[in-house]
């Protein structure tokens, strides 16, 4: 029996590695993808000062910390059982729409934009960043810039550090904004929505006008019919910052919908000899192994399920988004993995637009950030949607707010089972027997991975270029039959 | 002149400081003309067997983050030792052990334990941990293994200088690259910011008589804008933590945590501070004096809060 390994493909608190057993055929026998890595915040952050949650967690991503101190500072209310002045509430949903701007618009240009603008064939030099901006032209490309750098400002601007803020407290936040800020806030919220808006048209003319990229999208290699989870506001809309979470079935019915203190209901996890990461799944469904359908408790987290779990958008340009997106893929819910590109894509206009709604509240720029808690804490629970994926955060303390115990579902952690599901299937799909192993099939491979943006992306994040990979095929004696990498 | 070879590393490190390092922004082609970087798996092909290939000291410089956690880690920083003539430890992580640190108050078993048995959402009646080899069906696959405790870079090979933070500022990366595009390195061991003074000497805010007869927590009350955090009575980590970030934290109403490590010429950070709220505490009496201390909560989690393993504690001993 070969094996090929992918080691590392990418970061998920650690380097990601893929292990594909061949048969003697060429044919593909199983495959795995291993995390290597663990740092046990669940565990050290016993004996900690409840508060410092915010800045503790927030070290789990430097690519998301936002997320966890959101999170964080939510169930910091619920701890100390104090509800959060309206304002702060705004303000931490107005830095929270601005870290989803740069997030998304970073992930779709760099990660995902280049296999569809520069396609899944071409040269591994031209597929970044640089040979996207070189076809849509250099205008968007200093607008992907913009947009990132601007909305930076406003995360430290609002939460005091660029990266690792520092605002979140129990009841509201340090630091309220002035008149000034919030001007350049709104001024940077409007070029963020025509932003949005743009990128929505790239994704028309670049997909949606090419059969061939449309038919990959439909194509049943990235197709998967599991669970989608979202977290939505009382009318069933996507929010980012607070409301239950839904759960809806492949055949689009509602599964579920729970409030944060009810997650341990319908979540559970698995644990795997071969990995540092757990498997979460849905508890009332069961674990089946990985496989998808009904029957399985295998449910994705990711922008499409987002999308696919509510009703719609609460913003009317988004909501425009919304509608289109699913009249094109045929209704709802859409379980082509590829489309999570699109749904982003509506997420970002969504995530500017609320932005925008924000930074034009009267009440954003009052003083009356802080309720200052006063009932003793004992157990917290809040819910965000991060980027990648519904994030939990769960708090036991003593009666003086010291940490006793702590439980954390991560945001890309949701999407672990799905993900290493994608990768078998394309795997299994492309690789046969008698078909040469090239540059374009591995890259195949990996985009049936890359639209869950699997943290750490700042891989891809970070500089032009493609995500790094190299598979080594050894014969069963273990010598080197054939190496292939990509990423130059 | 020939371009400068550089190599960037991650190992156990939230990534942080790759966007830290990303944040010099337009800077990044200036950086570009003077240097050639020949290994960043975050943004170039990716293969440790290039590494493995390269000649001893063929790089330059190597700017590596992150802690050592597990034998993978390890073994990237020997091998990216033996290759580079400077070693940079970047950022918290591997300068001090930082947040991820903490760990060395437990240990692996019982990290695996809350991890893999003990949280409520995990069901593992069969109490499966994950191993370094596992035989499946097809064949064996392998992870690294995870140690029991986090250790800095430097306490795992030779280190030339250490940038500080979490993450280290936009200024404070920069200036770490100005110095080894101009040539002009300081003395070897330097820890690169811009101030080797306390974090107060550049806080905006008013200090007048440090007295303090009880320590608040943040969330208890709302500080005055203007004045001095710890005259305040709020823990904050400035006096005992190096400048160089700009008092960000402070500027936010919001303590110092420490990030930046300890000042010039100061080994123990934790016991630094320790001492300097000893001298603010407004009493004579030892009793009354320990019993304002017995009032904060995990002190040793709050001293150390990144620089544990760099310590002289190091780590808890686990009976």
């Amino acid at each position: 029996m070969k094996k090929i390994v992918i080691d590392p493909i990418t970061r998920l608190e650690g380097h990601g590695k893929i292990t594909i057993f061949l048969n003697d055929d060429g044919s593909v026998a199983n495959t795995y993808f291993q995390v290597p890595e663990l740092r046990g915040f669940e565990k050290f952050s016993e004996g900690r000062p409840a508060e410092e949650m915010p800045q503790i967690t927030q070290r789990i991503c430097g690519v998301c910390p936002e997320a966890h101190h959101m999170a964080a500072t939510k169930a910091l209310d619920d701890l100390f059982h104090v509800e959060p002045t309206s304002t702060a509430k705004k303000l931490r949903e107005l830095l929270y729409s601005a870290f989803y701007v740069t997030d998304h618009t970073t992930h779709f240009y760099i990660l995902g934009a280049p296999d569809f603008v520069m396609g899944p064939d071409a040269h591994p030099a031209e597929r970044n960043i640089l040979g996207v901006i070189g076809k849509v032209g250099l205008e968007l490309g200093g607008a992907v810039i913009n947009t990132r750098k601007q909305n930076h400002w406003i995360i430290q601007t609002v939460g005091g550090r660029p990266i690792h803020p520092c605002f979140g407290l129990p009841g509201g936040v340090s630091r309220a904004i002035n008149e000034e800020e919030r001007a350049q806030i709104e001024e940077i919220a409007k070029q963020s929505v025509e932003f949005g808006k743009v990128s929505l048209k790239v994704f028309d003319d670049v997909v949606l006008k090419n059969k061939t990229y449309l038919d990959m999208v439909l194509s049943d290699t990235y197709t998967q019919k599991s669970y989608n989870m979202g977290m939505v506001d009382e009318n069933n809309k996507v929010n980012f910052y607070d409301g239950k979470v839904r759960v809806v079935g492949p055949d689009g019915k509602e599964l579920c919908k729970y409030a944060p203190r009810e997650y341990l209901e319908h979540i559970a996890e698995r644990v795997e000899p071969w990995t540092y990461l757990k498997f979460p799944y849905l508890k009332k469904v069961g674990w089946k192994g990985f496989v998808d359908g009904k029957d399985s408790g295998v449910y994705r987290a990711t922008p499409l399920s987002r999308l696919n779990a509510a009703d719609g958008m609460a913003t009317p340009l988004a909501q425009e988004a919304y509608d289109k997106m699913y009249s094109t893929l045929g209704g709802k819910p859409a379980n082509f993995t590829l489309a999570t590109h699109w749904a982003r894509l509506v997420e970002l206009l969504y995530a500017a637009e609320r932005l925008l709604e924000l930074s034009r509240d009267p009440e954003i720029t009052s003083p009356d950030i802080r309720n200052i808690p006063t009932a003793t804490p004992d157990e917290g629970v809040a819910i965000v949607e991060a980027p990648r994926g519904t994030l939990t955060h769960h708090y036991i303390t003593d009666e003086r707010g010291v940490i006793k115990k702590c439980n954390l579902i991560v945001g890309t952690t949701n999407n672990y089972a799905p993900l290493f599901m994608s990768i078998k299937k394309a795997a299994e799909d492309f690789i046969k027997p008698g078909v040469e192993i090239t540059e374009g099939l591995l890259n195949r491979i990996e985009m049936a991975w890359r639209p869950y943006d699997p943290c750490l992306s700042c891989a891809t994040h970070a500089l032009p270029g493609q995500l790094p990979l190299e598979v080594t095929i050894y014969d069963v004696r273990g010598n080197e039959v054939k190496r292939l990498s990509q990423g130059v | 002149m020939a371009k400068l070879k550089i190599a960037l590393y991650w190992a156990a490190s939230c990534g942080g400081c790759e966007i830290a390092t990303l944040a010099i922004h337009e800077k990044i082609l200036k950086l570009a003309e003077v240097a050639d970087i020949v290994f960043w798996p975050v943004g170039m092909d990716f293969k440790y067997a290039d590494v493995q290939r390269m000649e001893d000291n063929s790089v330059d410089v190597c700017l590596f983050n992150g802690a050592i956690r597990n034998e993978e880690n390890e073994h990237m920083a020997k091998l990216l030792r033996a290759k580079s003539k400077i070693m940079i430890a970047y950022g918290s992580c591997s300068y001090e052990g930082c947040i991820p640190g903490l760990s060395n108050f437990y240990n692996r078993q019982l990290t695996f334990d809350r991890v893999y048995i003990e949280t409520p959402s995990t069901e593992n009646p069969k109490k499966i941990f994950p191993q370094t080899k596992v035989k499946v069906p097809e064949g064996e696959i392998e992870i690294p293994e995870f140690y029991d405790t986090v250790k800095t870079l430097g306490q795992t090979v030779d280190v030339d200088y250490f940038v500080p933070g979490c993450p280290p500022e936009e200024k404070t990366t920069w200036l770490a690259l100005e110095a080894l595009i101009s040539g002009k390195l300081p003395p070897k061991g330097t820890v690169i910011s811009h101030s080797a003074k306390a974090l107060c000497y550049e806080c905006p805010r008013v200090r007048e008589e440090k007295k303090v007869k009880k320590f608040y927590r943040p969330y208890e009350k709302i500080p005055d804008p203007e004045k001095c955090l710890l005259e305040q009575g709020f823990l904050c980590y400035g006096v005992a933590t190096r400048g160089g970030c700009g008092a960000l934290c402070p500027q936010a109403n919001m303590p110092c945590t420490g990030c930046y490590g300890p000042v010039e010429g100061v080994v123990d950070q934790g016991a630094h501070f320790l001492s300097a709220l000893s001298s603010i505490i407004d009493s004579n009496d030892p009793e009354e004096i320990q019993k304002i201390i017995d009032d904060i909560p995990d002190p040793a989690g709050t001293f150390y809060r990144y620089s544990l393993p760099d310590s002289l504690l190091r780590r808890a001993r686990i009976k």
